[in-house]
């Protein structure tokens, strides 16, 4: 079927090699569910309609631009109605339209579907990365761009899925019917996997429903799709589909590595690998707002670097750190990051970039400040 | 675009220079001031027109030096030029000069010159707000530019403003977008209001509203689509400002608002607003063609219900932007089912054109190339249309560049190519002088090319999975991103020759009579080229004019 | 008065009517929502429960999620997470809240029911999330929430999950006035 873009062909040729696989191109993807296929279809049927009635109705216009000019002699004819045929063209486009929304509402309707699923798993948006609860499984993940900033600012070389590559996808396995339940912790996002044919946006406050049901193993890339704010360009979504057993497997290895994460809140931490840890965290998350180097972007996203006023408080620090700043875009990350982390990440702020009060924010206490 | 020296009294007066002296000879006449005061205090209508088609030109070119600013950063995958935050501030700036500053001033200029000349009217009706609703947009504009230069930098959050990113999120100067956006639809009710007010009370006598042209026809209606409309969009900045500035709730989740709210009444604007910029295009062509064509228009009056039907409907399909908001299976299928009905009035409308076409007498001068581009190429952005009102397609399609392709086919070929197009067609009565010919056929060309290069891989970069307002993108997008920049560079640098054409035709160039175009008919066509400044001041009588 | 007059008269009451229209959707989308249980929004006032048979005949998961939006120092935790109910079956759960915060805060959790069709027939007896919430600092308060699943909940749903979301309570008088003036309270 895709052959028949010519104009795509045409355009492909003038620029050159082109990958042609279902992910990418230059046409929708098939996709990997009952569901992508069927909008592929329903895709491909409104295209051909649409180049159906293209060829006729431009044929017609390119024949009397051709037939009737004044160059070759035409003489403009009196008639300016026709009733019959101006009830024809009406009652046409509509009995076309009619054919369209029959097998549109079918696949509208399966979309739609509530019946059980297997798995659910809760996608939050978050400026700018992707959370995923497994619901009953008490495992989180976090999914962040991993494509290095020397990429994107093109003083590295650019590798194969530059900008859709994250340290942490989603995993799923195949042959389940996953429900996805999306919603946001600050602004809109959308929550797009071509390959799945689901998009969903994540809005604050509610939760949205959809589903897929993946045939085949594999990674499938996609993007959040509604603009976010500042790097919205830069979070990506990735689904690792897997059998299984393998699936089984992966889900035991987190649950055991979220109780080994547990466990060190407990310790008493040092400096110096508090200061380790939480540079990596801040780089993934801080960063993209306050900046590489603390400096922030003010007005919106204020200093860090030199900020005396948060650096003379410790606990209004911990404050904004674990619950936020209503009505700014400072979130909340109680929820989001783990004890160890925001000790790590606090303790990094205030011993980094000329920042020297040689504070030691313990896990165990922001676990006081976080446990229920 | 338009005159740059005022339209002269008589004949007599024509002086080729655009200097400001020229104004002395209908001084004496009409007791005019000189100088700048007189285009700030001016109430005649066709110095109006062209004050508004001069500052869609200069907006036209300012959202356009804008979109070349995103098409070079988009050039090639990795940040080279710009940084995220003030990407988002181009493509939201872009969107907002064009919409609200290029597109909807130059169709209210042509109406204002056109309107009275095709009714045979002396002037608007109300001459006077008719200065206040135009010299309210340059100070809006200018306020809205000027938030770029503000802390925080201007409104970042795409042209369609969605809450709470332009709420909570936003940057300190949104208020003054919001401010500038109230300026701005003020400006467009009272031009609306003016409109109706002088189709519905200054037709010649003997002219029927069935004997109007197509183009008054669509404005009619535009007019009423404004007057409907733009009261919701104050009504959603002003909750906006009120959720930013007072503390309330309307779109914040936490005060138990709901951004879904945002969408639903933005769109209820939106929607109609999109019909605002396209409806007067189609009263533009149909127009155009019948002239060169040297045939009456087929169908006049299934024209004029397909467009009420049209803005009708529109009030009906808002949601459909809002496909992957999480609305109810119910809703999903009433918008689609609604947004594919649209389709049946547009399509009569290109088999008019087309049947107009068939078995008439065709050249092919300027404006009548811009008239069948918009035919040809506003229909792709129909057919893109036709697909994305398919739901279960449009979970792919949403949000990505294919949207882009679909609204800029509609918006570029369509509502800009109808304003070039009626530019060229009028600018002989405007000015006295036809354009020149040959050089507006390279301006149509490039245009032409430039405009698909530019747009069409925009179709394949959303189909493979590129989301729009994103400053880099995957590699497997870089080509259709090379050749889309190209094509808008392209695109971008003709409308200079644009320019030139209209300067040159301002200042000169073979002299047109009363009736510029052999096979045009309408009414505008019987008072001198130039248009006397004063025109119909006694109503014409229509007793033996033949009507469309 | 001249016609034209006349016809700018009319014009701008048409036009004083759309504002006047655009004024009314904001309640009138709440309206809608709670009657069509658009967008998941859920009913603000407590109903009575309907005595009558117990569907035996199917289970529906119902689960809980809870989260907490910034600016505020508390935790709301679902005490159960997931229930297996019958449809017309009233069943309760609780929730604990705690601040933990150095100050008395006040916060209000706002629910939302996926999927939307569902929250027609949810059917709230009690529930925190009916007003806002005061705790000390320090404080810890387990609420409950009563609900019924309507016997009508259509055949195909068989999950419904609820998620309530914390945000401070907004302590500013004109916000909640006009909140309330616009909004009639609000889901």
């Amino acid at each position: 079927m895709r052959k028949g873009f010519a104009l795509a062909a045409l355009l492909a040729g003038l620029s050159g090699q082109f990958p042609i696989s279902h992910a990418t191109g230059w046409n929708m993807p098939v996709g990997v569910s009952q569901v992508s296929r069927d909008v592929y279809d329903l895709h491909m049927i409104i295209f051909w309609i649409c180049v159906v009635i293209g060829v006729v109705v431009f044929g017609v216009m390119f024949y009397s631009l051709f037939r009737y000019r004044r160059s070759k002699g035409a003489k403009a004819a009196e008639f300016h109605e026709h009733t019959t045929v101006e009830v024809v063209w009406t009652a046409i486009p509509f009995l076309i339209l009619v054919a369209m929304a029959i097998p549109a509402t079918a696949t509208l309707k399966n979309m739609y579907d509530a019946s059980e699923a297997d798995y659910d798993v809760m996608i939050t948006g978050h400026q700018w990365r992707w959370q995923y609860d497994y619901m009953g499984e008490d495992v989180t993940l976090f999914s962040n761009m991993s494509t290095p900033k020397a990429q994107i600012a093109g003083t590295e070389e650019k590798g194969e899925h530059y900008l859709l590559e994250v340290d942490e996808p989603l995993v799923l396995p195949v042959d389940r019917k996953i429900r996805l339940l999306t919603t946001s912790a600050d602004v809109i996002h959308s929550w797009w996997v071509p390959d799945l044919a689901v998009k969903k946006d994540a809005i604050p406050g509610f939760v949205n429903e959809s589903w897929t049901r993946i045939d085949e193993p594999g990674i499938y890339r996609g993007q959040c799709t509604e603009l976010c704010g500042k790097d919205h360009g830069f979070m990506p979504v990735v689904v690792h589909a897997m059998e299984q057993e393998q699936f089984d497997a992966w889900l035991a290895e987190r649950k055991q590595a979220a109780a080994a994460e547990a466990g060190g809140v407990d310790r008493e931490w040092g400096l110096e690998e508090l200061v380790e840890r939480g540079e990596k965290v801040y780089a993934t998350v801080c960063a993209s707002c306050h900046q590489a180097e603390g400096q922030g972007l003010p007005p919106t996203f204020p200093a860090l670097a030199g900020n005396q006023a948060l650096m003379d408080d410790l606990d209004r620090h911990i404050d904004v750190v674990v619950n936020g700043v209503s009505g700014s875009a400072m979130a909340s990350f109680s929820g989001t990051l783990s004890p160890v982390d925001i000790a790590a990440v606090v303790t990094f702020e205030r011993n980094a970039w000329g920042n020297e009060t040689g504070d030691v924010v313990q896990p165990a206490d922001i676990q006081a400040l976080i446990a229920p | 675009m338009a005159p740059q020296s005022p339209p002269k009294a008589t004949l007599e007066h024509s002086q080729s220079a655009s200097g400001s002296a020229t104004a002395d000879g209908f001084q004496e006449e009409h007791h005019y001031r000189s100088g700048p005061l007189r285009w700030l205090l001016t109430t005649n209508h066709k110095e109006i027109g062209s004050l508004y088609l001069i500052f869609s030109l200069a907006m036209f070119m300012i959202g356009g030096a804008m979109a070349l600013v995103i098409r070079l950063e988009l050039f090639q995958p990795g940040l080279q030029m710009i940084q995220p935050e003030f990407f988002n501030q181009m493509t939201t700036m872009h969107g907002l000069i064009m919409v609200f500053g290029a597109v909807m001033p130059g169709f209210v200029g042509l109406a204002n010159w056109m309107i009275p000349l095709q009714i045979g009217a002396p002037d608007m009706a109300l001459p006077r707000l008719n200065n206040f609703s135009f010299w309210l947009l340059p100070i809006a504009f200018t306020l809205l530019l000027s938030t770029l230069l503000m802390p925080g930098g201007g409104p970042n959050f795409g042209w369609t403003f969605y809450a709470p990113l332009s709420t909570t999120y936003a940057p300190p100067s949104t208020t003054f977008f919001i401010f500038a956006l109230h300026m701005a639809g003020i400006s467009s009710i009272l031009g609306a209001i003016n409109i109706i007010a002088t189709i519905l009370n200054l037709r010649a006598p003997g002219m029927r509203l069935m004997d109007m042209t197509l183009f008054v026809w669509t404005w009619l209606i535009t007019a009423f689509l404004l007057i409907a409309v733009m009261p919701v969009l104050a009504g959603v900045i002003t909750m906006m400002l009120l959720d930013i500035n007072f503390g309330t709730s309307f779109f914040n989740a936490a005060g138990g608002g709901d951004p879904v709210l945002f969408q639903h009444l933005f769109w209820f604007f939106g929607h109609p607003e999109v019909y605002i910029m396209i409806l007067p295009a189609f009263g533009i062509v149909s127009v155009i063609i019948p002239t060169f064509a040297r045939k009456r228009l087929f169908g006049y009056a299934s024209m004029v219900y397909a467009t009420a039907a049209i803005a009708i409907l529109s009030f009906l399909v808002w949601a459909h932007h809002m496909f992957a908001v999480g609305l109810p299976l119910v809703a999903e299928l009433f918008f689609m089912y609604t947004t594919l009905l649209i389709a049946v009035p547009t399509g009569v409308k290109v088999f008019n054109w087309i049947t107009t076409l068939f078995r008439g007498e065709i050249t092919f001068e300027t404006p009548m190339l811009f008239a069948l581009a918009f035919v040809v190429l506003f229909t792709i952005g129909g057919f893109s249309g036709l697909m994305l009102a398919i739901a279960p397609a449009d979970f792919q399609y949403h949000d990505t560049y294919f949207v882009v392709a679909h609204f800029h086919y509609v918006l570029v070929p369509g509502a800009v190519f109808s304003i070039m197009a009626a530019v060229y067609y009028w600018l002989p009565k405007w000015t006295g002088h036809y354009p020149d010919e040959r050089l507006g056929r390279w301006h149509f060309w490039l245009s032409v090319i430039g405009v698909n290069l530019l747009f069409f891989p925009m179709h394949f970069a959303g189909l493979a999975g590129m989301p729009r307002r994103i400053p880099d993108y995957a590699l497997q997008f870089a080509d259709f991103n090379m050749a889309s920049s190209i094509g808008g560079f392209l695109f971008g640098f003709s409308q200079l020759l644009f320019i030139w054409v209209v300067v040159k035709c301002v200042r000169g160039g073979v002299k047109a009579p009363a009736n510029a175009w052999d096979g045009a008919t309408d009414l505008e066509w019987t008072v001198p080229s130039p248009a006397p400044l004063h025109t119909f001041e006694t109503p014409p009588d229509l007793r033996d004019f033949k009507f469309h | 008065m001249t016609p034209v007059q006349r016809t700018v008269t009319k014009t701008l009451f048409a036009l004083m009517m759309m504002v006047g229209f655009t004024i009314a959707l904001v309640p009138l989308y709440d309206v809608f929502c709670n009657i069509t249980g658009l967008n998941g929004k859920s009913a603000s006032q407590p109903r009575a429960i309907v005595s009558g048979e117990i569907d035996e005949s199917r289970y529906v998961t119902v689960q809980f999620i809870t989260r907490t939006g910034s600016g505020l120092p508390w935790r709301l935790t679902a005490l159960d997470r997931q229930v297996r109910v019958h449809p017309g079956q009233a069943y309760e759960v609780r929730f604990a809240f705690v601040n933990h915060g150095k100050t008395a805060s006040r916060g209000r959790a706002v629910p939302s029911v996926s999927p939307s069709e569902a929250s027609l027939h949810l059917r709230k007896i009690t529930c925190f999330c009916f007003q806002e919430q005061r705790l000390e600092a320090g404080e810890r308060l387990e609420l409950p929430l009563m609900f019924q699943l309507a016997r009508d909940l259509p055949e195909n749903v068989h999950s419904v999950t609820l998620a309530y979301t914390l945000y401070p309570a907004a302590d500013d008088q004109l916000s909640s006035s006009v909140i309330a003036l616009t909004q009639g309270g609000g889901a």
